[in-house]
């Protein structure tokens, strides 16, 4: 079989359109990103399956699961925060169950590298009580993800596949099987898609009923991989996900490896965990994100005549990543020698605006309009212009998540706070700002919404923005806001004077303004270029 | 270099000086000659102008961490010198520093260039070169990152004609100009560095 180099996400993505996908839905965000540019690139412009960018995850959600709902499979991803967005059809979706096989991709972000927060996806799927699968590596995540859609069909379930940003945006070698045809059409009955409380009883009754078989499914899967070391009883490994590669790196020689229990789905292999504790004195955990597995083995009381190491006895710390030496240190190695560069200064390079940004630009004039105000607050949002937050422009005082801005400030502005100023980019406005700012409308919030529009999703790659340009304008005077209080301005420099001026009087007006400022992100510009030479 | 079964390698840099395309030049070389390859890249909000890196594993035996742990490296190479040190304590005891000279200034705070060199001229075997004038030499200043992967070049295990044919499989779809360019820093790149 020849082997492809792909990303994880990558991988993922080719699992599902092998396994038979049908739509695939997607809102971009890092580390899911990828996902959905790859089968964005391999749909063949729409003929092969359907594969598009949404509104926001919930509507992703929505639209994969319709998918699914007409008997052909469907694939929605995004980002763990995703699927908080998602969580109100996501939690339901458990209920309806699916016609075609359903896979959630969520993709968790440890160590925050692109996030807001931390999140372990696994205690959603455990919330909806759903199965999911997390792989280990590349060739997993495409494995999995053809499994995750056979268990899908089989039990009529939702499955999720958690990815980890490590194995996201990691390249390796998958060795790919054929690829088999997409479903047809079979819609589901109305009885079990209809969530009336007397429907909804019933279909949360099977799926409690489920879990049993689930459990049944996990201790024969062949992912979850048991090794016991026979001579060796001192010591027990569970691993799940990139947190079984770090094992392995520790231990590359087979004869030397402790027994070792590799976890790949859940609910979890209650037979085969049973079988590693029995053997083994103590008992360490090594996950990726929260203690899942090591609280249900701790249980309130642990267990009895042995020890549990992991992140809640402290073994591996709770924050952050897990890496190969933190892991090297919970299996009791010496750390390897290494070079050191203590005692220079290593000054720090954050992330920061492109040279030339237009953010920088609006920020500038904003900043000026409100020298003087101390009072003033700047509620921001999720994208490229969060980086205003660092000097030199210090122009952000709250980043929270998608849409906040909006919200916060009319919250804020009901507080009494003066001058309250939410800044919102155009894709993150269409994805949750609309909503708010429909309420803040309704209310004449004294607040100064400003969208910065250039276009595009730029922070993960410029992907497509559903609410920019005149469809922007036409979305903010719908949402009921006064003609006059609607000002366009063009961020760059030589009109810094006059922008100021337009921040200066929509900050004076007693009620709510939206200034939209309208100017191109240089990636986006960069890409429309090098596509116009390539033709 | 073919008696190595491994080889880890970071790369360094800054978002926007072609990490990438070195490290897929190194990984599709090695794959062609039947390596294991797994290559762990940054993407998302580091890359606009923050500190990146790339871990690049290459070995005749199965990979397992996607990361390289500390003290593994067998290589930094980085197309910024501040870059190449922040990562050293990646570096196992004789490993090597390959980097370009040219200080990479979007921070306040930038060390002084002279202290920073001697930083790193006290790795053991580090190889300094001014990728900046030999890249503008080759006619691409935005060649540089091909400018340092020669310097590496002999220290890599993938041969020097398969990192050619993977610059030829990467530039030749940018036009002849380019792959031209990049195919002469490679050529400056290693010769400096010899
Ligand atoms: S990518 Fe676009 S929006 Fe982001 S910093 Fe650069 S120019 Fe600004």
């Amino acid at each position: 079989m020849p082997k492809e180099i792909l990303l994880g996400d990558e991988a993922v993505a080719l699992g599902a359109v092998q396994a038979g996908l049908s739509g695939a839905y997607s809102y971009p965000g890092t580390p899911a990103s990828e996902i959905m540019e790859y089968l964005i690139r391999v749909s063949d412009g729409g003929r092969a399956f359907h594969a598009a960018w949404s509104v926001n995850e919930k509507t992703a959600f929505e639209e994969a699961l319709g998918c699914a709902f007409a008997g052909k499979r469907a694939f929605v991803s995004f980002k763990h925060v995703g699927l908080n967005v998602a969580a109100d059809p996501f939690m339901s979706a458990a209920l309806t169950g699916v016609q075609g096989g359903f896979i959630v991709c969520s993709a968790d972000d440890p160590g925050m590298h692109s996030s807001q927060n931390e999140q372990d996806s696994r205690f959603y799927a455990q919330f909806a009580q759903i199965p999911c699968f997390e792989p280990a590596d590349h060739q997993e995540a495409y494995d999995m993800t053809r499994e995750a859609y056979d268990l899908s069909e089989r039990l009529g379930l939702p499955v999720m596949v958690r990815m980890t940003t490590r194995l996201s945006h990691s390249r390796a070698g998958v060795e790919t099987l054929p690829a088999r045809p997409q479903n047809p059409h079979h819609r589901g009955a109305k009885e079990c898609w209809t969530l009336l409380p007397s429907n909804a009883r019933l279909r949360f009754k099977r799926v409690l009923e489920l879990q049993a078989e689930l459990v049944r499914y996990a201790d024969a899967s062949p992912f979850n991989r048991l090794a016991l070391n026979p001579g060796d009883r001192r010591l027990g490994i569970i691993a799940s996900g990139l947190g079984y590669n770090y094992v392995m790196e520790n231990f590359p020689d087979e004869t030397s490896r402790p027994s070792i229990l590799k976890i790949s789905t859940y609910p979890l292999p209650e037979t085969k965990i049973r079988e590693l504790v029995a053997h083994v004195d103590s008992v360490l955990v090594v996950e990726e994100g929260f203690p899942l597995i090591e609280r249900l083995l701790r249980g309130l009381y642990g267990v009895p005549g042995k020890k549990i190491l992991g992140k809640i006895d402290g073994a591996l710390p709770l924050q952050g990543e897990l890496t190969p030496e933190t892991v090297r240190a919970a299996v009791g190695l010496p750390a390897l020698a290494r070079q050191s560069c203590e005692g220079f200064p290593l000054a720090n390079r954050p992330p920061q605006l492109c040279v030339g940004c237009p953010h920088a630009d609006t920020f500038k004039a904003l900043k000026t309009a409100l020298a003087g105000q101390p009072e003033a607050v700047i509620f921001s949002d999720i994208g490229c212009y969060t980086l205003g937050y660092f000097p030199p422009h210090n122009a952000v005082d709250t980043c929270v998540c998608m849409g906040a801005s909006v919200g916060m400030a009319h919250g804020a502005a009901d507080a009494g706070i003066h001058p309250a100023v939410g800044v919102i980019g155009d894709s993150t406005f269409g994805h949750s700002g609309m909503t708010a700012l429909l309420s803040a409308s309704a209310a004449d919030a004294r607040m100064v919404l400003v969208i910065l529009d250039n276009g595009t999703v730029a922070m993960t790659g410029t992907q497509p923005s559903f609410a920019t340009g005149q469809r922007l304008l036409e979305i903010v005077a719908g949402l009921g806001i006064a003609k006059e209080h609607v000002r366009v301005i063009t961020p760059l420099p030589k009109f810094h004077e006059e922008n100021t001026r337009v921040f200066r009087e929509e900050i004076a007006h007693p009620g709510l303004s939206v200034v939209v400022a309208v100017r191109e992100c240089l990636e986006e510009a960069k890409k429309k270029n090098k596509l116009g030479g390539a033709q | 270099m073919s008696e190595m079964r491994k080889q880890d390698i970071i790369l360094a840099g800054v978002g926007g000086q072609g990490i990438l395309s070195i490290a897929f030049v190194i990984d599709s070389a090695a794959l062609r000659e039947g390596l294991s390859v797994k290559q762990a890249e940054v993407h998302g909000m580091a890359q606009r102008g923050g500190a990146v890196t790339s871990h690049l594993r290459l070995s005749r035996d199965r990979v397992w961490s996607d990361l390289i742990p500390r003290g593994e490296a067998d290589l930094i190479l980085s197309v910024e010198p501040l870059e190449a040190l922040r990562y050293l304590d990646f570096l196992k005891p004789g490993g090597r520093v390959v980097t370009s000279s040219t200080p990479f200034i979007n921070i306040p705070d930038y060390p002084d260039k002279a202290a920073l060199l001697a930083r790193i001229k006290a790795v053991p075997g580090s190889v300094i070169v001014d990728s900046e004038t030999l890249a503008k030499q080759a006619g691409s200043s935005r060649a540089q990152n091909t400018v340092m992967l020669g310097a590496a070049s002999r220290f890599l295990l993938p041969g020097e004609d398969g990192l050619r044919e993977s610059i030829r499989l990467l530039f030749g779809k940018r036009g002849d100009k380019i792959l031209e360019a990049n195919l002469k820093a490679f050529e400056a790149g290693k010769q400096a560095a010899a």
